[in-house]
């Protein structure tokens, strides 16, 4: 019953277990390739347009509404005990601390990320990534390093993106919608602000950029069986990618904040 | 004296000339996928200039052998050489420059989709030498005059037929100038003029570009038609080899009911019930 029970456990954590540990390897040959040159500055630009710059008017549009909606509900909230003067501080911590870099790197994973396991996906099933290593190519060095590196450069350049536009949509839903005072709120932005907010936010960008980034390669790379492998290797790109930046982002808040 | 010693130094060196230019040799290779075993013991020698092509039913591991040649795989036991190189004892780098001996036309031609035609026939060249752009280009439209295509240079490879998407490959396939040319199952999906136009193809790059060839195929129109030597992949291993007319006229069983196309007979069709 016991030796069952053990086995059943043993089955079930075996695939994840074995997907953390060739994510891992896939990990390493990046980090390899990333240092051997030449490098395919054409290609990470490409890659840095695409998760980036293309990535652009979802995440300002998320921005915006969100600290539209932070400072609304902070405001209405914070009437009832005498504390409005406090909205601003409140948009920009949580924006520069949290919602910044977790919002837009969920937003990216969900447009970016699905779209490199589909068609990495596609190139495996289809034969594509078997031609390039005919062709004397590393594909790991074509496909992956190029993507790795745009996510963890461009997620930090999002998420600057975010805070500046969410505390903008804050200070417009409380200053001239609610008609709080304007040097209210901007001092309470600056004097609560520190620089240590603004950079462990930007490190939790980076990680979380270079997460979702090698885990829909992972996907991508790996994908087995015609047009349904291509579905799920998305599907498992943006589902595990989330999980692990929300599961992430509480054990480096837990460490820079603390 | 001096003339009859140059003559035997000469012939030594012709004959040692022979030995090392063995272009491809695969000694007793082994290789499973999950304890299933795919190829138990295949040798396999592919002289220099060449045309062999490995016939077996679908499954039988003919891709798996194709690509242990070009290092796509590693064996569980055994060899796989090429130009006298053990491809197990060289790393990435130097299996990468063995690569650049190889053009490789895949069955779905697996052509890079987000690249236009003249970009993926030139993929290899801009990786690979200081050509600029225009001469990649330039070099890439002759290759596909080569192979019979005028006018796609500028085209997606979505815009293709089967058949043009498959003289791309080929294009692709020659344009770094290969040695050896891998065709895995060249004519699968064609029509029959069309299978037949890519068989002439293949004839064609062997007598202009001088190249070993090793092809896979089911199709035995094919096989008759470009090959020097036919060998037969049943169980994991090569049962048979010879010339186009040797296996026309051989009694073997196995070969006979492949050749001749026969579901009853010694060849066990996996998963189908007798």
């Amino acid at each position: 019953m016991l030796l069952k029970l053990i086995e059943r456990f043993g089955a079930a954590v075996e695939r994840p277990v074995e997907g953390v540990g060739r994510c891992l390897i896939l990990l390493s040959a990046t980090i390899k390739w990333i240092f051997r040159p030449p490098a395919d500055i054409r290609n990470i630009f490409k890659q840095m347009l695409e998760i980036g710059v293309n990535s652009l008017p979802v995440v300002l549009i998320t921005a915006v509404f969100t600290g539209m909606v932070l400072a609304l509900q902070s405001y209405t909230g914070f009437k009832r005990f005498g504390a409005e003067g406090l909205v601003g501080s409140v948009v920009a911590l949580s924006m520069t601390r949290e919602l910044g870099p977790v919002l837009s790197a969920l937003i990216v994973t969900g447009r970016a990320g699905a779209s490199m396991a589909a068609e990495l996906g596609t190139m495996r099933v289809t034969e594509q990534i078997d031609a390039l290593e005919t062709l004397a190519t590393n594909p790991v060095k074509y496909l992956v390093v190029p993507r790795f590196l745009s996510g963890t450069i461009m997620l930090p350049a999002l998420a600057v993106v975010t805070d500046i536009v969410g505390i903008i949509g804050g200070y417009f839903v409380t200053v001239m919608l609610l008609g709080a005072s304007s040097k209210a709120y901007l001092r309470a932005t600056w004097d609560y602000l520190n620089v240590d907010d603004i950079y462990s936010g930007l490190i939790k960008a980076c990680f979380f950029g270079a997460s979702f980034a090698l885990i829909s390669c992972y996907k991508g790379f790996y994908t087995k069986g015609g047009a349904e492998g291509v579905g799920r290797a998305t599907t498992g790109a943006v589902v595990v990618s989330s999980m692990t930046i929300l599961i992430s982002d509480y054990f480096l808040s837990a460490w820079l904040f603390k | 004296m001096v003339s009859l010693n140059m003559f035997f130094h000469l012939t030594c060196q012709s004959w040692q000339f022979e030995i090392v230019n063995e272009m491809i040799e695969l000694i007793d290779v082994h290789k499973a996928f999950a304890g299933k075993a795919v190829l138990r013991g295949v040798n396999l020698k592919v002289e220099k200039g060449e045309s062999v092509v490995v016939i077996g039913g679908s499954g039988s591991g003919k891709s798996v052998l194709l690509k242990h040649i070009i290092g796509l795989l590693k064996p569980d036991q055994g060899t796989v050489m090429v130009s006298s190189i053990d491809l197990s004892e060289v790393d990435e780098d130097g299996l990468n420059e063995i690569r650049k001996k190889f053009g490789m036309l895949f069955q779905s031609a697996a052509l890079f989709d987000s690249m236009t035609v003249w970009e993926n026939v030139g993929f290899g060249l801009k990786r690979h030498t200081l050509l600029t752009e225009e001469e990649i280009k330039d070099t890439a439209i002759q290759k596909l005059r080569l192979v019979g295509l005028v006018n796609v240079a500028d085209l997606m490879p979505s815009e293709l037929s089967g058949g043009m998407r498959k003289r791309v490959g080929l294009a692709r396939a020659i344009a770094m100038e290969p040695e050896i040319l891998l065709y895995d199952e060249p004519t699968t999906g064609l029509d029959p003029i069309m299978a037949d136009a890519i068989n002439e193809l293949i004839i064609k790059m062997r007598e202009t570009l001088n190249v070993t060839s090793v092809a896979i195929t089911h199709d035995m129109k094919s096989a008759y038609k470009i090959a020097d030597t036919i060998a037969m992949l049943y169980n994991g291993e090569i049962v048979a080899k010879g010339t186009p007319e040797e296996i026309r006229n051989t009694s073997d069983p196995v070969v006979r009911q492949f050749i001749e196309g026969r579901a009853e007979g010694p060849i066990v069709l996996e998963g189908v019930e007798r």
